[in-house]
């Protein structure tokens, strides 16, 4: 198969997953049980107000007719607006990017600064102590809660050390950089262990590899192998890692902003819970959900461009 | 030998944890949720072990009682995605064809959508509760099963037991469930270890986020969440119930270690 087909292959595995996305994020509204005006209006509800909202819900319509007005708002990009502010969904969710977007770079930047060296200095003798402590990390590293290391961050690093802020995004640039430190060190620390493990474990399938042997054979040194013959696909495993777990990685996000008050996406989920604004938690739960999917086509094609044998099979 | 020292040593920790949960009453006199507003955030005394928190309730005795509704809710909302998950994956597995195509389709959207956004979005549906939170992870936990166990029957049902027992006329059931079953739900048993504590993580989360267990019944999550504005005082209001998930984890991790290393003999 060549590296065009199997493009092609996958975008068209795509599709099902796409429809099934806009089913379920469609259907959230109607799983609220009763009639969701009523719920949503809560101690306001008067029956004009309930058909004005049912109304503007579209929900007084065929379902049919609901699920393509529903798709039709998602190409208009406007995901619907906000019961709140009137905004449409999507530029809310725009405007609040560049935090979560910093985040999610942040994050995944710590956490290869710290998966890396681990994992060379465990893979690096199999079996020795040092292997035997990095492979415990992951032991207690994956029980952590998000939002208990989190905490844990804020009162070692925020205030027994008032080394960086905690709370808030700031104005300027650096402001920013500082601000984010945390929450990503929190992430770091949740994708860490995950890493390390895959990580660890490609490192000694690789060193096991035939070009690894001839390396040595031609009289290369251990550091140059480990550097620039292992470590290059090392990372490649990574980046495949790291796409497997966007989700997860995703998810966390929501959480992290939380803790340290970041006005990402996930807070304006959050806040959105509380205003009971559904537009908003549709919009938001759809979006993330075509992140994944479009991070995790991204992944399969680089990994695919990068070794020629994924797309062959 | 060293496998099965692992699994007793996570066994055992988690054994003491189960029993202290359901012994609470017996460890501690204290009600986990009266408050006394005269001994609001003590620190440790004789009476009190862990101190009071902010409305002086007793920090011990929600510890132990918290385990109660952690690790039940933990264990239950893992139970009903294994049923599902492996049930699915052994009829996918063995039937194929279309049935198995529009499952694997829907596998492929629920992982798309991130757990906590999901679990978030199903609060907002269902209400902050224990139900809730085991609807979501329900929704989103049985596709690890599946998957795991219908690789498992893919391969097994080439198998020559698997022939011999077809040709023997055997019911389809009878195969599924006596000869299959039993030699395809091991990783999905180890992997189960592993999602407790996830799920436990989910339950935690949640209730800091204030959309779990509500208040005022102690739980782990909600406790942490209590605990961060007085941090720099009480540095253990927050700490201790976080420990405590970090030790289930612990625990739960050296009997999955313990039941591969079994497995793989």
């Amino acid at each position: 198969m060549s590296y065009l087909t199997y493009t092609g292959r996958r975008l068209i595995q795509m599709l099902p997953v796409l429809f099934g996305i806009s089913v379920a994020v469609f259907t959230i509204v109607h799983l609220i049980p009763g009639d969701p005006a009523d719920v949503l209006l809560g101690q306001n509800a008067t029956p004009d107000r309930i058909k004005l909202i049912n109304h503007q819900l579209g929900i007084d319509r065929p379902i049919l007719i609901q699920y393509i007005n529903f798709i039709r708002e998602i190409f208009h990009g406007s995901l619907g607006f906000s019961f709140d502010n009137k905004e449409p969904v999507a530029k809310l969710i725009l405007g609040r990017l560049p935090e979560t977007g910093m985040l999610l770079t942040g994050g995944i930047f710590l956490s290869i600064l710290i998966a890396l060296p681990l994992a060379i200095l465990a893979a690096s003798k199999r079996g020795a102590l040092r292997d035997q402590l990095v492979r415990a990390i992951p032991i207690i590293g994956l029980g952590m809660p998000q939002v208990w290391i989190g905490v844990m961050l804020i009162l070692l690093l925020g205030l027994k050390f008032p080394l960086f802020p905690v709370s808030g995004f700031g104005d300027t640039f650096l402001q920013h950089l500082r601000s984010i430190f945390l929450p990503s060190l929190t992430i770091a620390i949740l994708l860490s262990p995950i890493l390390i493990r895959s990580l660890r474990a490609s490192m000694l399938e690789i060193l096991d590899s035939d070009y690894v042997l001839t390396a040595r054979a031609k009289g290369i040194s251990q550091t140059r192998i480990t550097f620039v013959h292992v470590l290059r696909n090392a990372v490649i495993a990574s980046v495949t890692v790291l796409g497997i777990n966007i989700a997860y990685l995703v998810g966390s996000l929501v959480i992290v902003e939380r803790v340290f008050v970041i006005p990402g996406t996930g807070s304006l989920m959050i806040d959105a819970i509380a205003k009971r604004d559904y537009p908003i938690v549709q919009g938001v739960t759809l979006y993330f959900a075509l992140v994944v999917v479009v991070v995790n086509l991204l992944t399969d094609l680089i990994h695919a461009a990068l070794d020629p044998r994924v797309a062959l099979k | 030998m060293k496998s099965i020292k692992t699994f007793y040593l996570g066994a055992g920790i988690l054994g003491l944890l189960v029993m202290a949960a359901i012994f609470a009453p017996l460890i501690t006199s204290f009600d986990p949720t009266e408050q006394d507003l005269m001994q609001t955030l003590s620190a440790p005394t004789s009476a009190h072990w862990l101190g009071t928190d902010a409305l002086g309730r007793d920090v011990f005795s929600r510890l132990i009682y918290g385990a109660r509704i952690d690790l039940t809710i933990g264990v239950l909302a893992v139970l009903l995605p294994f049923i599902i998950g492996v049930s699915l994956g052994l009829l996918t597995g063995w039937f194929g064809g279309r049935f198995d195509s529009l499952v694997m389709r829907v596998v492929d959207t629920v992982i798309a959508f991130p757990f906590y956004v999901l679990a978030i979005a199903l609060v907002f549906i269902f209400g902050p509760g224990v139900k809730s939170i085991i609807v979501a992870i329900t929704l989103v936990g049985w596709v690890a099963y599946c998957r795991i166990v219908r690789a498992n029957v893919l391969v097994a049902k080439e198998l020559d037991y698997v022939h011999a027992a077809k040709l023997t006329g055997l019911p389809i059931g009878r195969i599924l469930r006596r000869h299959l079953l039993p030699n395809v739900i091991s990783q999905a048993i180890v992997f189960s270890m592993s999602d407790i504590v996830l799920s436990i993580l989910a339950i935690v989360s949640l209730g800091y986020l204030g959309l779990g267990v509500p208040i005022p019944t102690a739980e782990w999550g909600s406790m942490i969440q209590e605990g961060q504005p007085y941090i720099l005082q009480q540095w253990w209001l927050a700490t201790i119930p976080g420990f405590m998930v970090v030790i289930v984890g612990f625990a739960l991790s050296l009997i999955g270690d313990g039941l591969v290393a079994r497995l793989e003999r």
